[in-house]
């Protein structure tokens, strides 16, 4: 196969795991963010403490975690069909997909919420703010960074998963791997395919880092943000504080 | 200004009852800085986050500028917008700052006043008078991390300011503070109290904060108040364990047959060579078994022990002519000499 042949395929395949990979974010990110807060409000000396909810969340949240996503994919069939129309191709995935990754997000919102110290919860209550105003304005901005990290997790969570649906007929660079790399042994366009994965994923996972260290100001040493782990990058680590001054 | 009857607080957490608050009756007047101290785990911050209803009391009252905020809160755990608006008029700061990571100087002064709903210009205007007022202006867009921690606490100070507080909780402030911070923090609050006529609560373990700002102080033991009142009349006490450790004097007995006094003077009568004219005018020999001066609440205040030879009766009359030199003289109590040793004053 050449390259000519190959490029329009990749090109589609590229699009259509964007388009996965991209509308199952803002589902995960509409659906798990206001989870993990509410794990977190509804838990024991949380500002909402109601065992019912948290209990019932945290199990809902338990069950989407320790599916595997291909079993899945294939149990949520029924279901995309009710929403969808159709179990097959780009639109198809992004069910499962976003019902795989909601849960997923939802726990690492929790994690990085949880971590907020409750003193700045106690400053807010004490200047008379009300719980949602504490959600607003201590807990979602001082854990953002958690956040963003967690959500460059579930964003490169996603595009394997995007590459599992392929499988199922989902489109994207999976989709193309199995059928030409696997069915018909073109060794070429599965190894391209790869490079392509590898170089989004890393792609993603940088500009996630980037985001999280640029959104964090707790000072260098006790940064919330994960180190660049793809790229060493001194410089940067002390053009920060200067930039925040 | 702030009044607490009966405040009592009992913590159950897996079947165990830790009694925080047991009956705490305080009352601090409006525009005086009191101070409540005691050993960690003695109650100290159940009460002042009572103040503010941060805690609910398991029984008693909170009366704040005459508004019971008790009856505010009602039953309901979560604090309605009536609550709300009384605690947006006291405010309050932490011993670890509690100052959001996420926001500049400017920006953590004005989330009070977003609270409050002040559009931004006015918000702003506000929020770099305050930083002035606490000596921060050139570092409003500076973020917390970058700032000392003495510079946190007068960022912390400036936002418990935003809501125009008649009422100033701290919990602590200067704990995590070194010595010479701490004093310069404890001016402002003096300097703010002064000037503003705010009413200070602060809870601390360390006698120096009473003995540089505080008009009142109270010593809690175990969830409750044991000894308190205005500073003067605590350090007239010699007695209590507050004026003790406010002001230690120790001084042991050179033996038996003497009587032992403490003898208080305040300001105009430091100086005066009352001792060796007491010494001359009855030639009794005088011990000196201790003695100190302080600086307490803007005072100066010294403290001597001394040792009369003979009994208390025998000694009536040197006694009488201390009290009028405008001394204040006290027996000193049974074992005080004792009791009064070094290492208990230490902490
Ligand atoms: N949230 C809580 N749950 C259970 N016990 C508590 C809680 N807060 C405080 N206590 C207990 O109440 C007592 C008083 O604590 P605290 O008011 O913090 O004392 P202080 O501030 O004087 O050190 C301590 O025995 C402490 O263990
Ligand atoms: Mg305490």
């Amino acid at each position: 196969m050449t390259w000519a042949e190959m490029q329009p395929l990749l090109t589609q395949a590229v699009w259509d795991t964007l388009y996965m990979v991209g509308l199952a974010t803002l589902v995960s990110v509409a659906g798990g963010l206001p989870l993990g807060i509410l794990l977190v409000l509804t838990d024991r000396g949380g500002l909402l403490r109601n065992a019912f909810v948290n209990k019932v969340v945290g199990a809902v949240v338990n069950v989407g975690r320790s599916l595997p996503f291909l079993i899945l994919m294939v149990a949520l069939i029924p279901f995309t069909r009710l929403v969808v129309g159709t179990t097959i191709g780009a639109e198809a995935a992004v069910v499962p997909l976003a019902v795989g990754a909601v849960p997923f997000f939802a726990r690492l919102v929790e994690t990085a919420v949880r971590e907020v110290d409750h003193g700045l919860v106690e400053a807010v209550q004490a200047m008379g703010g009300s719980t949602w105003t504490v959600v607003r304005k201590a807990l979602l901005p001082e854990s953002l960074p958690s956040v963003v990290s967690g959500l460059t997790t579930t964003v490169v969570t996603l595009v394997g998963y995007s590459a599992m649906a392929g499988a199922i007929g989902a489109g994207g660079l999976g989709d193309l791997a199995i059928r030409y790399g696997y069915q018909r042994f073109e060794t070429g366009l599965m190894l391209v395919t790869v490079a392509v994965l590898i170089v989004l994923v890393t792609l993603i996972q940088l500009a996630g880092d980037l985001a999280a260290r640029s959104l964090s100001h707790r000072g260098r040493s006790e940064s919330a943000a994960p180190r660049l782990r793809l790229l060493r990058a001194p410089a940067r680590a002390e053009a920060e504080p200067a930039k925040a001054s | 200004m702030i009044t607490t009857t009966g405040l009592k607080k009992v913590y159950r957490s897996r079947g165990r009852e830790v009694v925080a608050l047991d009956g705490v009756d305080l009352h601090v007047r409006e525009g005086e800085v009191y101070g409540v101290v005691g050993r960690s785990g003695a109650g100290k911050s159940t009460l002042i986050r009572c103040v503010n209803l941060l805690e609910r009391p398991t029984s008693g009252t909170v009366t704040v500028a005459g508004q019971d905020l008790t009856a505010l809160a009602g039953g309901s755990r979560r604090a309605g917008a009536e609550l709300r608006a009384a605690r947006s008029r006291i405010g309050m700061v932490f011993q670890h700052f509690n100052l959001l990571s996420s926001r500049t100087v400017q920006d953590n002064v004005e989330l009070p006043l977003e609270i409050l709903g002040l559009s931004g210009a006015a918000r702003s205007r506000k929020a770099l008078d305050l930083l002035d007022l606490v000596g921060l202006a050139d570092r409003a867009r500076a973020y917390p991390a970058q700032l000392s921690g003495g510079q946190k606490q007068r960022v912390g100070i400036a936002r418990a300011l935003a809501g125009d507080p008649k009422v100033l909780l701290s919990d602590e402030a200067t704990s995590a503070l070194d010595p010479e911070t701490t004093r310069s923090v404890l001016q402002l609050l003096r300097d703010l109290n002064r000037q503003l006529g705010l009413t200070v609560l602060l809870i601390t373990h360390e006698m120096e904060v009473v003995k540089q700002i505080c008009d009142s102080a109270a010593l809690m033991k175990g969830g409750r108040i044991v000894e308190s009142g205005t500073v003067p009349e605590l350090l007239a006490a010699p007695g209590g364990e507050l004026a003790r450790e406010l002001f230690p004097v120790g001084g042991v007995p050179s033996g038996p047959g003497g009587t032992v006094i403490d003898v208080t003077f305040h300001d105009d009568s430091t100086g005066q060579p009352v001792i060796s004219q007491l010494a001359r005018t009855y030639n009794i020999d005088v011990s000196i078994l201790g003695a100190a001066v302080e600086t307490v609440g803007g005072r100066r205040v010294g403290r001597m022990r001394v040792e009369l030879p003979g009994t208390f009766e025998e000694n009536v009359v040197p006694v009488g002519f201390l009290r009028e030199q405008g001394l204040q003289v006290e027996v000193a109590p049974a074992g005080a000499a004792q009791a009064a040793t070094p290492e208990e004053n230490s902490k």
